[in-house]
């Protein structure tokens, strides 16, 4: 009884993958246009305070970070549990300041000097010692133009 | 021999290839986070000038001590109504030259915030980031305010109607935007005259 063979059950036919890789190259390019390289790595604790009256950082000007938060827990052994700088990739003392921004101007084409901004990226937890010290040594090397990095948020949820 | 057709490559594990990019750009790179409040620092001056005498009443003192409490004028106050009593103090137009305020003209606060009205903002050194920042942005928040105000008032008469100042900058800057730049910086110009930011932090 040919006619009445069964239909073989195949069960699901298989999902065709075959655009799974432009999804996935997509999702790749994606991230490779919106993002960018970590530009230090971070040896402090940065969890920026948040605020809502912002402006964007110009990107077309020169930027210079300056990080301020207490060490991470793999340096607390070494550098202590208060507040400390980084610059670059390493921890500085309040005097680096000064030869920092002199570096970061020699990098730099000559008409764009005084256009350098230095946005200072300061864990919300530190105080305003250390804040205070650097931007009296920006003072000094005559870097006046500063950005206190900020994420977006009403400011209520600094308390906590 | 017949000629045989190449076969065909296996791109069975593309995927994976791909993944492993996506992966390693989604561990190694951060979406950046640029922006915040912008300042400008006072330079250091070699000559030391005498400062210029500023009435009492032209002062907006703010103080922050090492325990985060807020202090306006002498008295503590809540961070979320330093906003409005900053408005107060610089729309207060005590000696009346100030054409666009609606101020109380209380004789004992401010004379006009085009060049009579400072803010003073003191920190001490225990003071938390986290609480100056919130000071700090509801200080330009009040300026702004004000700012707004005035930009919706004079905006129309220059071509640019139901445009806060805010929104005047965004369309400054941005690129895309087709209409007459000229005229726009003008006004943002003749505003920033008007109400400049006079926020003075003491050492």
């Amino acid at each position: 009884m040919a006619k009445f063979n069964k239909k073989k059950d195949g069960g699901l036919p298989p999902v065709n993958t075959a655009a799974l890789p432009d999804i996935v190259f997509m999702l790749l390019f994606f991230f490779m246009v919106a993002t960018e390289m970590r530009p230090n790595t971070l040896k402090i604790a940065n969890n920026l305070p948040v605020a809502n009256q912002i402006e964007k950082l110009d990107k077309k000007n020169p930027i210079s970070f300056i990080y301020i938060g207490k060490p991470s827990e793999n340096y607390t052994a070494k550098f202590g549990t208060e507040a400390r700088i980084q610059v670059n990739d390493d921890f500085a003392d309040v005097s680096d300041i000064v030869p920092f921004i002199n570096q970061e101007r020699a990098a730099l084409r000559e008409e764009q000097i005084p256009y350098l901004t230095v946005s200072l990226k300061v864990d919300k937890k530190a105080n305003m010692g250390i804040v205070g010290d650097v931007k009296q040594e920006l003072r000094k090397a005559n870097a006046l133009k500063i950005n206190y990095t900020t994420g977006t948020g009403d400011v209520s949820a600094n308390e906590d | 021999m017949a000629k045989r057709a190449a076969p065909e490559v296996n791109a069975g594990s593309m995927a994976d290839i791909a993944f492993l990019l996506l992966i390693f750009f989604l561990v190694t790179t951060t979406i950046p986070k640029d922006s915040g409040i912008s300042r400008k620092l006072p330079p250091i001056d070699p000559n030391e000038q005498e400062p210029p005498v500023i009435r009492q009443k032209n002062i907006f003192t703010v103080a922050l001590n090492g325990k985060d409490q807020l202090m306006v004028e002498d008295k503590l106050m809540e961070i979320k109504d330093l906003r409005a009593a900053a408005v107060e103090f610089l729309d207060n137009n005590g000696d009346g030259t100030c054409s666009f305020c609606k101020g109380k003209r209380d004789p004992e606060s401010s004379d006009n915030p085009t060049d009579k009205a400072v803010i003073s903002l003191k920190n001490e050194r225990e003071t938390s980031y986290a609480t100056y920042i919130s000071v700090q942005n509801e200080l330009v928040a009040a300026y702004n305010e004000l700012r707004n105000r005035r930009a919706l008032e004079i905006g129309a008469e220059h071509g640019f109607p139901n445009m806060n100042f805010l929104e005047m900058q965004a369309r400054y800057d941005d690129v895309r935007w087709g209409g007459n730049k000229e005229k726009l910086k003008e006004v943002i110009e003749q505003i920033q005259l008007e109400i400049p930011q006079k926020l003075s932090e003491v050492q």
